[in-house]
């Protein structure tokens, strides 16, 4: 035991002062030294099948893997598509009913088809896998057979609804399938027919699309089209590989960057390099301030400057703050508990970086997210709503938009880390308007409207100081969120201190995700928050949230307010297939000054994201809009090292401490042991 | 003996029923199958038919104890009751929401579970029951009133502290164990030392009292005087003499928790990121995924009836006057 406890000990100091690598390092022996990026997840994604997957955290693995046909630039803004194994950009072509070829400008009534040409590169190869042939190379074929494992029911593709109505036999095809298997019929999707798209040559198919829907592009450049080898989904379908967790669901097999080299979600993900990576490039042009920012250094260098990439599983925020500052992760979020420690607020209201982290050589980039917060207004609410008095309900909302002061909101809760908003579309998307403020609830000189005003329309409302001025009785309004518990106590507070400078008393109704689903499906919240995260760079994945049709209540769609405005309704579906430019600009500004006007919406905030970095990751520019942005970055593996030495070195003065603590404690107890031994049971014999 | 075991093993069967019966009324109280699919299915583009598939695909779509549209038997077997609770008692516990088997996770992730819990356990007791002893050793002294205020200020303080400070502390200031982590094989050792100690630590508090009072009770029964008046060093009486007829009430509190060990500890594991049992009970917990917990839920109180027969057994081992009958 003796022995055992000396030879503890030795290794224990052994390791503590002479081993390479830090023995905190919370990484495996080696890793460090290579070309890796280490960061964390704070949640195992529900799905790497690319039909299924539709979170950003899926989409950050799915988008090194699989490669769909387009991609984002990378440094360019606004956010612009461009070829990743095709040859060229989608031709698109428009024919009217009679199957007579309309010109690209087309009015979006006379297209009744638009069919894209899709042409690949020639031998780009898929990653090493045991259920491929060494020499597969990407074919139009796996395109076409992921796109009818969207419509297949067993795969269960939260767009499969949504792209039916766009794709022409989409829909026909799910039924086909959906009767074989009720019949107990084997399914075989090769076989299966797609009339909406057809293989032209092994490098090349067309899609045929319902109507003209420009944002098909969009969807292109999501993991939804990427190629599924057909081999690949059999390999995994198998009863056996079922039993032992291993399906398509959990084991990507693409065409990009990376391949999943380890795929343990309890506890690490592990992306390395793909080997048969196709020839890719470092984008040589940026923005204006790209070069200066060092973003251009590796212009024109293949790709991926990384040879592997670990993804630890790191649940609370706190460990993973502290390993960010020791040096084990190359990135960090900022929580709120950690913003003071990380930011500094300078006196012209600009964030940076606290001393401490600049003496860290941490790096801080800030971007405007794609996403959106509002609080909504149920337009079927007797009060608040625009069906049964609309003049009145309307002077209420923006009485309401009024009162609720998001740049407070703003700097309380978020840390200064969002906009207000003005509008339903956020910055950096097609429509928004810079400077462009919204009139109703803000003075032309950009300051927001006094309270005064919001007291002058709830009066005009007939709520004269929150009283309804026919009963007298209190204005009572009910606030339902998914928020509850000590942490939102404040939050919600908040709201209620807001609406009581209106006078009226807010009840909020804290619900779980379930039942406050609920209440929205059936229309029955009041007042409700909701956002909206962006699926592609275009205003009408925005304004949509907003169309009559697609209402919540009774459609199930993403109108969450159930507003409903016939000139609104009429203004989307004609910009919703108009081309950017100053006719759609013209178009989106009508729309945003009815839905200003209407209020169905108090516009909030746009969040702005804060990432850090420490300074021997290069090139991380944020592309909210871009997944496949891993394969861009590079790292200094041996300034990391050495920043990683400097930073752990075990303190060893607590060891003597310690000794020197336990001598005390012990020799006490020592002698007391030793005189209780000689003790008898007469005194002094 | 054997009649006892047999006994004690068929009244478990009514205790499991209940114990399922209970977590599914509450799950389906609280969760119908449709609530179940929108959480999988996500916040975007959930149609009544995406639902509607992912309940069949799921085995949702049945009702829950009594099926009218079936015929003979399976009125009461293709029940969601029958399907997802009752195929427990075979040890079948199915898929996850996500599809993954729950049996396959079970045995992955019992090891790091184990890895924690046995060592944090088994060092744990033995340090309990030396701090007991000394305690006992040194009664009426300066260094027993020590001790015992030292208990007392170390068990009036939350277990979290302990995870919180230990990170603190080890990890971040002194640089000795990774903050949280896990690593499989022998890396795993670095990521132990940690939560076991913290595991240790955050137990002596209440269970070197409870053992100290355990012993304080035997120390004067007469077994112990003739002991003394055998001339017997007083470090032979505890070990010797009063260790041992302690042993039912310890046993009583150690033996239960055995089988249990192999299902983790939900604060440890959350918070130092082990990839055990524990974590996947929490995770499952907030994924509200019925799936999972109903399989935890079974297993834990399935080793818990076997803890308890276990703990008898042992009654017989320690205590030559125990008979089980």
């Amino acid at each position: 035991m003796r022995f055992l406890f000396i030879v503890l000990a030795l290794l224990l100091t052994g390791c503590l002062v002479g081993c390479q690598e830090p023995i905190n390092s919370p990484h495996l022996a080696g890793l460090a030294a290579d070309k890796v990026l280490f960061s964390a997840f704070s949640e195992r994604p529900k799905h790497l099948d690319p039909a299924r997957a539709y979170s950003e955290n899926e989409m950050a693995y799915l988008g090194q893997i699989y490669e769909p046909p387009l991609q984002y630039n990378y440094l360019k803004r606004p956010f612009t598509l461009e070829p990743l194994t095709l040859s060229a950009m989608p031709e698109v072509a428009f024919y009217d009913a009679q199957g007579r070829v309309l010109p690209a400008d087309a009015p979006a009534v006379r297209v009744t088809t638009s069919v894209y040409t899709v042409r690949l590169k020639a031998g780009i190869r898929y990653q090493p896998h045991p259920a491929l042939a060494p020499d597969r190379v990407l074919t139009a074929d796996d395109y076409i057979y992921q796109i009818k494992r969207l419509a297949d029911p067993r795969v269960s593709s939260p767009i499969a609804s949504l792209m039916g109505e766009y794709i022409i036999g989409l829909n026909d095809l799910g039924v086909a399938i959906e009767q074989k298997l009720k019949r107990g019929v084997a399914v075989d999707l090769v076989q299966e027919p797609l009339s909406g798209v057809e293989r032209v040559d092994a490098l090349t198919w067309r899609i045929r699309i319902k109507g003209k829907y420009p944002q098909f592009l969009y969807w292109l450049a999501m993991p939804f089209f990427a190629p599924m080898p057909e081999e690949a989904d059999r390999y995994y379908g198998t009863a056996l590989m079922r039993a032992a967790n291993l399906t398509l669901d959990s084991q990507p097999v693409g065409t990009g960057a990376f391949y999943m080299a380890e795929n343990d979600p309890n506890r690490v993900m592990i992306l390395r390099r793909n080997p048969n990576y196709h020839a890719d490039y470092y984008p040589t042009t940026g923005e204006p301030n790209d070069a200066a920012a060092g973003l251009l250094r590796d212009a024109g260098r293949r790709l991926p400057l990384l040879d592997a990439a670990v993804y630890s599983l790191e649940k609370e925020d706190i460990p993973y703050w502290n390993k960010f500052l020791q040096g084990y992760y190359d990135t960090s979020g900022i929580a709120s508990d950690t913003f003071d420690q990380a930011i500094r607020i300078g006196p012209d209201g600009r964030p940076d970086l606290s001393p401490e982290m600049r003496a860290r050589d941490i790096q801080l980039a800030t971007t405007n997210r794609t996403s959106i917060w509002y609080l909504g207004f149920n337009w079927l609410d007797p009060v608040l709503g625009g069906v049964h008095d609309p003049e009145r309900a309307r002077k209420l909302r923006q009485a309401v938009s009024i009162a609720l002061d998001w740049d407070e909101f703003i700097s309380i809760f978020l840390n200064g880390r969002g906009l207000p908003g003005h509008g339903p579309i956020p910055p950096g998307i097609f429509g928004f308007k810079e400077g462009a403020i919204n009139a109703v609830v803000y003075q032309p000189d950009g300051r927001r409207r006094a309270l005064a005003e919001a007291r002058r329309l709830l009066a005009e409302a007939g709520y004269p100081h929150g009283r309804d001025a026919r009963t007298g009785a209190p204005l009572t309004l009910y606030f339902d969120t998914m928020a509850s518990g000590p942490e939102s106590k404040a939050r919600l507070d908040w709201y209620r201190k807001q609406f009581a400078r209106l006078d009226i008393q807010l009840v909020v109704r804290s619900t779980d995700y379930n039942r406050f689903q609920d209440k929205m499906r059936k229309g029955n919240a009041q007042i409700f928050e909701w956002g909206w995260n962006a699926d592609y760079p275009d205003p009408e994945n925005f304004l949509f949230l907003l169309y009559g049709p697609n209402r919540k209540q009774g459609k199930n769609g993403e109108n969450a307010a159930n507003y409903s405005n016939p000139e609104f309704d009429r203004l989307f579906t004609e910009m919703k297939s108009m081309d950017n430019g100053p006719a759609r600009q013209a178009v989106i500004d009508r729309m945003v000054q009815i839905v200003r006007v209407d209020a169905p919406w108090v516009f909030a905030y746009t969040p702005k994201a804060f990432g850090l970095r420490h300074g021997w990751l290069a090139n991380a520019k944020p592309n909210p809009m871009a997944h496949n942005t891993l394969k861009y970055l590079r790292v200094d593996p041996v300034v990391r090292q050495a920043y990683q030495r400097h930073w752990n070195r075990p303190l060893l003065w607590p060891v003597g401490v310690g000794v020197l603590l336990l001598i005390a404690m012990v020799y006490p107890a020592w002698r007391l042991w030793r005189r209780r031994l000689r003790m008898t049971a007469v005194e002094g014999r | 003996m054997i009649a006892y075991l047999i006994r004690r093993l068929l009244y478990a069967v009514p205790i499991l029923l209940g114990v399922n019966l209970i977590t599914f009324a509450l799950f389906f109280m609280v969760n119908t199958p449709d609530d179940m699919a929108r959480i999988q299915l996500g916040a975007k583009h959930v149609t009544a038919e995406a639902i509607a598939r992912w309940k069949v695909q799921h085995g949702y779509d049945k009702p829950l104890f009594y099926n009218a549209q079936a015929e003979g038997g399976e009125r009461l077997t293709q029940t969601l009751f029958t399907q997802k609770s009752l195929s427990l008692f075979a040890l079948e516990f199915g898929q996850a929401d996500d599809g993954r088997s729950i049996a396959r996770e079970i045995q992955t992730r019992m090891w790091p579970s184990l890895a924690v819990a046995m060592p944090t356990f088994f060092i744990g007791l033995a340090v309990y029951l030396a701090t007991a002893l000394m305690l006992v050793f040194f009664r009426r002294s300066r260094l027993e009133l020590a001790g015992v205020v030292m208990l007392v200020v170390l068990m009036s303080i939350s277990g979290l502290f302990y995870v919180i400070g230990g990170q603190f502390v080890l990890g971040k200031l002194w640089h000795w164990a990774p903050i949280s982590g896990y690593a499989p094989g022998l890396e795993a050792w670095k990521f132990l030392v940690l939560p076991v100690l913290v595991g240790v630590v955050s137990g002596i508090g209440e269970s070197g009292r409870f053992y100290r009072a355990l012993f304080l009770e035997e120390i004067h029964q007469d077994y112990v005087r003739t002991a003394r008046a055998k001339g017997l060093s007083e470090a032979r009486v505890l070990f010797n003499h009063i260790l041992p007829n302690a042993a039912i009430p310890i046993l009583t509190g150690v033996v239960v928790v055995l089988p249990r060990l192999f299902l983790g500890s939900l604060v440890i594991e959350s918070f130092f990121g082990v990839p055990g049992l524990g974590s996947y009970t929490i995770d499952a917990i907030q994924a509200q995924d019925f799936g999972i917990v109903r399989a935890m839920v079974f297993l834990g109180s399935l080793l818990y009836i076997v803890g308890l027969v276990l703990t008898d057994l042992s009654y017989t081992l320690v205590d030559p006057r125990v008979r089980l009958q």
